[in-house]
This record gives structure tokens, sequence and C-alpha cells, in this order.
């Protein structure tokens, strides 16, 4: 499997370091509900076909990258940088 | 039909002419009093103590493909009780103790076989931990031992001792681990649970769960709608997919572990060897095969086969650990779907839905806990208590934070 990093171009997966679902990115304010932080943190859609997860390339640019792909087929769709994204700051 | 050493030479002499099917194939009926998805170890399990503890034979095993198709036979049968925290050492013990009975209440030879399991240590403050471990193993009532390198060279001389890389240290071995044929224990459970009157339903797809005011009415199926007044979900790695259909979202994500098998040698390994510096364990079948494997590939997938990297990992840490086998061959590699959870711990619980029971994140520990998730899942739904054994493997223990991480890596599915 390859991903494709914005910066350093197709690269081979033992370059990245998975971290888990997109939805690590929706960190809840810090007096957020309890629920909202076990939600964001342990429950997940866990879905069998498109997703969308969390890869940083460690050991190329150091870039967050945010990759859709198919959890049925291994096939990578598309993949951005964390801050490259609309509203990232 | 009971099975025996005579049964075998009597149908032997016959032309084996006598022996019947080990269950029926009926047609699922209209209503049950229990339905459980998922014709795996787990679920099988589930049914045969639900009929055979409490009484529960008017009940039902859906299983979308074949029944012993998902896991259970693609596993690499390491059975063991060599568990740290509260919760899972006494589980996990409870599990090995049915384990060491099982052949004579199921009728069933699952050939489990108590080889003994060794996890080595390279480092000293490798071997605090498996000293810690160890003595909490004994304290949990089950049996550990540190071995010194002398024993060890004894025992397993074609160890790679002396590099300079990862040096052995010693191991804890624990005499009662070892392995059992897969297959045979979802057959075994399947048939006894089929002699006490459960329906197991091959090709049965659980496609919806059907919810009336909080509580459980049955399911709907690809052969047709079933009612029930409990629903039990056993689906292992697809666990996720089948809860949404009750619209819960689980602390759960599936990842693919990879597996490997040479082709048959003469007895070479005889007990369950563990790396303690990479990621591959190894046994040895009783066709000779050489069964060994590693960690997950580390992103979450639903493909039953994985990439290359891990085979690469797996097979370099093999060959740093006892570079006589480098020259078999291996015959056959797959993959299987783990639901991961972010403690590396299962659950075996209600669900806010009333009737609806979860049994799931079992990561890749979930052969050894085969007898004791059923025992422990058939109490929750029958008497809708947990049993004692299985009481913190609750649903909620992420959101209060009673987190269950044996291996301390942290709160993430992937690291367990
Ligand atoms: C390569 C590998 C090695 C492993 N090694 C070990 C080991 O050495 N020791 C150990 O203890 N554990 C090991 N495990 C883990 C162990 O195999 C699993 O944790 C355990 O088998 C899961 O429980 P099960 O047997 O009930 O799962 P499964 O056999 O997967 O049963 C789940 C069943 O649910 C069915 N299902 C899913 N969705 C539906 C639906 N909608 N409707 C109807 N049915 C459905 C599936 O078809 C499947 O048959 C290993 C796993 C793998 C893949
Ligand atoms: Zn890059």
């Amino acid at each position: 499997m390859r991903l494709n990093c914005p910066l350093c171009g197709p690269r081979d997966r033992r370059e990245f370091y998975y971290s888990g679902s997109e939805d690590l990115l929706n960190r809840p304010a810090a007096d957020a509900t309890v629920e909202a932080w076990n939600d964001m943190l342990h429950l997940r859609l866990n879905p069998a076909g498109v997703t969308r997860d969390l890869w940083y390339h460690e050991t190329g640019c150091g870039s967050w990258l945010l990759v859709t792909r198919n959890t049925v087929t291994h096939e990578i769709l598309a993949t951005e940088r964390v801050a490259d994204r609309k509203g990232a700051a | 039909m009971r099975y025996s050493a005579l049964k075998i030479f009597t149908e032997g002499l016959f032309g084996n002419k006598g022996w019947t099917p080990a269950w029926r194939t009926p047609d699922p009926k209209a209503d049950y009093d229990a339905v459980i998805i998922g014709g795996g170890g787990h679920g099988l399990a589930t049914a045969y103590y639900l009929a055979k503890n409490h009484g529960l034979t008017n009940i039902a095993v859906l299983e979308k493909s074949y029944l012993g198709g998902g896991n259970v036979g693609r596993n690499t049968t390491i059975v063991r009780a060599n568990y740290f925290m509260p919760g899972n050492s006494e589980f996990y013990s409870h599990s090995l103790r049915l384990w060491e009975g099982l052949e004579a209440d199921l009728n069933y030879n699952v050939m489990h076989s108590q080889r003994g399991q060794v996890v080595l240590f390279h480092s000293d403050g490798q071997r605090d931990a498996q000293i810690r471990r160890a003595n909490a193993i004994v304290n949990q009532g089950d049996d550990a031992e540190i071995m010194s390198v002398d024993q060890l060279r004894a025992e397993f001389p074609y160890l790679d001792y002396d590099q300079t890389r990862f040096p052995i240290y010693g191991g804890m071995m624990q005499r009662r681990a070892g392995t059992a044929r897969h297959d045979a224990v979802a057959w075994g459970y399947a048939r006894g649970a089929d002699q006490r009157g459960v329906d197991l339903i091959q090709n049965c797809e659980v496609t919806g769960i059907d919810i009336e005011n909080g509580v459980v009415k049955g399911v709907q199926t690809t052969r047709g709608p079933i009612r029930a007044k409990k629903v039990g979900m056993c689906a292992a790695g697809r666990s996720g997919q089948v809860a949404a259909l009750a619209g819960l979202r689980l602390p759960i994500e599936s990842h693919v572990l990879q597996a490997f098998v040479t082709e048959g040698l003469k007895p070479v390994i005889d007990s369950v060897i563990s790396f303690g510096m990479g990621h591959f364990y190894i046994s040895q079948s009783d066709k000779g095969g050489l069964v060994f494997g590693g960690d997950i590939d580390m992103y979450a997938s639903y493909a039953a086969r994985g990439n290359l990297p891990m085979v690469e990992h797996v097979m370099e840490a093999g060959m740093t650990l006892m570079p006589m086998i480098g020259r078999a061959k291996v015959l056959r590699a797959w993959g299987g779907i783990m639901d991961m959870t972010p403690d590396g711990s299962p659950i075996i619980d209600k669900t806010p839905v009333e009737g609806l029971y979860v049994d799931a994140g079992w990561n890749y520990g979930g052969f050894k806990a085969t007898p004791a998730s059923g025992w422990c899942m058939a109490h929750l739904m029958a008497t809708n208590e947990p049993h004692e054994v299985a009481r913190r493997f609750r649903l909620d223990r992420f959101r209060t934070g009673h987190l269950m991480d044996e291996e301390g890596t942290g709160s993430q599915h992937n690291l367990h």
C-alpha cells in the first residue's frame, strides 16, 4: 500500500504512522461533556467501505495527512494535508 | 450420537456407514426466546451454555455464512491464562479451567494440547515486568514459572541466544497454556448446542434489529424476519456494523491480523514460543506445519488479507529468534478481522436497548476466551446480570474512565 503525500509524492506505507479515525480532529472544548470526549476518543463508526483517517508522514516531511480510503479493498481515494483543509488554522 | 473409541472401531468394521450429520439444518422459526447473531466460537458457546446452564432451548444462532467460517477458523489457536489486570485475570483463569474440561463436556475432541507457552524477555526491564506478571498469575491460582537461560537452552536449543542485538535473558513459562484445534471448537459447541435443541441457521445474515420503545423485538434477516425476546450480538470483527443496525456506536475499530503456516515438518517446536522484541510467536501444528504470526497491520481494515510490511516484519523477527526456520517454505498466509477496543480488553454487557446484549472487542485474544465468553454471555442474557468473572467488561467503561489497558500502551484502538 502506498500513500500519496501532497508534499513528497507516492511513498511506501512504512513511512507513515497510523493514528486513527478522522474523529480525532474533532477535539471538544476542554469543558465539553464527558460524552463529547468519549465520542472523540473511543466511539467509532468503523465503516466497511470508505473511511477517512489520520496518518503522520513520520519518515518524510512530518505532515499530518487526512486519507480517504476503502477499508475493504485498501484502495486510497484521496490524500490531503490536515493543515491545508478549509478552515484549518 | 455419542462419540467414543468403540464407536470408531465398530464403524471401521462396517464401512463407516453409520455416521450421521453432527447437527441439523433447520429453517428459522418465526419466534424464539433468544437469538444470537454470529456463529463463530463465541456465538456457538453462548448458545451451548444458554441451553446447558440455563435451560433455554428455544433459541437460534444466526450465521451469515457457514458455522466457524470467521475468526474461529482463522486464528493461531493459542490458549493461555497469563493476564495481569483484575478483571482480565479471573476471566481468563476461568476460561482455562473450562478448556481443561471441554472435551469431556462436549464429547468432542478439540485437540486441546497443554504444551506450554514461553514468553521470552531480552532486558532487565522486561525481566522485572515478567516476574511481576508471573507473581500475579500465581496469585490468581494459575501457573507461571521463570526460566533461566540455561533452562531455556535445555528445552529450546535452537533459539539464537548469543546474538548481540536482542540477547535472551530468560522466559516466563506457563505449562498449562497451549493450543487447540480451532474448527473443532466451533464444531463441538455447534453439535452440543444442536443436541440440546438450539437451531443453527446458516446463510442467514442479520440485516436489521427491530426495536420498539427502547425494547428489542427481533431481527430482520436474509431469510425473513425473526421475532425474539432477547438478542445477543457475537459478531467479532463485524460487531461495529451489527451494532449500527441498532443505532449504536461501539468503542471498536476493525483491523486485520495476519498469520502464516509452513509445509509440514517433523516435530521440532513442542511449545508455543513468543518473542519479546518483535511481533512474532510460533507453534507447530499436529500436522507438522509451523504456525506463526505477529501483530495487526495497524490501520483500520475489513479486508481479510494483509499487506507486505507486516509479512516482512514477522519473517525478520522469526529469523532473528530462530534462524533454523529459514529453510521452511511458507505455504499459506491469511488475515482475519479483529475488533480492537481502545484498551485492548473485551466487552460483555447489556446495551442501552432492553433485551439487546453485546459480546465484542476480542482484539486478537478471543480464541482462548471462547468458553468463558460463552459462559458469561449466556449468564448475562439469561439473568440480565453480569457474571462475576466478567463484571468489569463494561460497555461504558471508556466513558467512566475504568479502562483495562493490560499492555499499558494508551487509549488508541490499534495499539493493543
Ligand atoms: C490470524 C489470527 C490469529 C489469531 N490468533 C489467536 C490466538 O492465537 N489466540 C487467541 O486467543 N485468539 C486469536 N485470534 C483471535 C480470535 O480468533 C478471535 O478473537 C475470535 O475468534 C473472535 O470470536 P468468534 O470466534 O466468535 O469470531 P468469528 O468466528 O469471526 O464469529 C463471528 C461470526 O459472526 C458472523 N456475522 C457477522 N456479521 C453478521 C450478521 N450481520 N449476521 C449474521 N452473522 C454475522 C460472521 O460471519 C462470523 O462467523 C486470532 C485471530 C486471527 C485473525
Ligand atoms: Zn510527506
